[in-house]
């Protein structure tokens, strides 16, 4: 059993098209390694100098990372995590 | 161009003129592939700003999940200006992460949030190029196809819909 990734549509240009990607790991960030091995180009598009980039939200079994530990939330084999863009934008 | 129906153009901007002077926004989704926004899902922009918007990150998933489990996108996503025109920022453009969807700007500037013409325009932003479109009012979608309606009120860019 692996980690189940749902990527969206702006990053599935990395994946081949696919909406459901598996992926391993003990952390979001060994997960995000191993996805950039098998999806190269898509680390790039999540992490900015090392941390999850402010516009993109990062989901472990429902709860977003920036609330459990960042990178080092763990992760483990059944787990389901999303990653969606931030919808923002405005004026300023 | 978009084609949406009457109701869910008057919710928006309605939606618009309630949060003013903060930035409304939201969602309207469709079924997958369909390019008809169908089912009119207006957020609580975290943000609270009269600048800036952002759905918060709860709201978020659950909102894609709820489109999932229906075979639906977002076929149109909506923000307000309340200062300025209904033309995407730079931010808009930086943070533009749906590049299927139609982005609509409505204007709540210069007294509009209270009566008077509400500039509502869309546009697609995708790999940071904008282009606008036109914006066709329809009274009803019928059948996957688009009912004209009588009349039909189509609105060119730059143009001013009078509500």
């Amino acid at each position: 059993m692996a980690i189940q990734v749902r990527i969206p549509t702006i990053l599935r240009t990395y994946t081949g098209g696919e909406r459901v990607v598996d992926g391993s790991g003990s952390t979001v960030t060994e997960l995000i390694d191993q996805l950039e091995a098998d999806h190269a180009g898509i680390k790039e598009r999540l992490l900015e100098d090392g941390e999850a980039r402010r516009f993109v939200n990062i989901y472990v079994n429902d709860e977003d990372i920036r609330f459990t530990g960042n990178l080092a939330t763990p992760v483990a084999d059944g787990d389901t995590v999303v990653i969606l863009p931030a919808v923002a934008g405005g004026s300023r | 161009m978009l084609t949406i129906d009457r109701a869910t153009h008057d919710a928006i901007i309605a939606h618009a003129r309630r949060d003013h002077p903060d930035e409304a926004c939201g969602v309207v989704a469709g079924p997958i592939g369909s390019d008809v926004p169908a089912r009119f899902v207006p957020m609580l922009n975290a943000a609270m700003s009269p600048t800036f918007y952002e759905f918060d990150s709860g709201d978020l998933l659950r909102l894609y999940r709820e489109m999932d489990d229906n075979d639906e996108e977002p076929v149109v996503v909506y923000h307000s200006h309340t200062a300025t025109e209904a033309y995407p920022s730079r931010t808009d453009i930086n943070l533009a992460g749906e590049p299927g969807a139609h982005y609509v700007l409505v204007s709540t500037r210069d007294g509009a949030h209270e009566s008077g013409p509400v500039d509502f325009r869309s546009y697609r932003i995708v790999d940071g190029d904008v282009t606008e479109e036109e914006v066709r009012v329809v009274d009803s979608y019928v059948d996957g196809a688009v009912d004209d309606g009588t009349p039909t009120d189509t609105e060119s860019p730059q143009q001013k819909a009078e509500h």
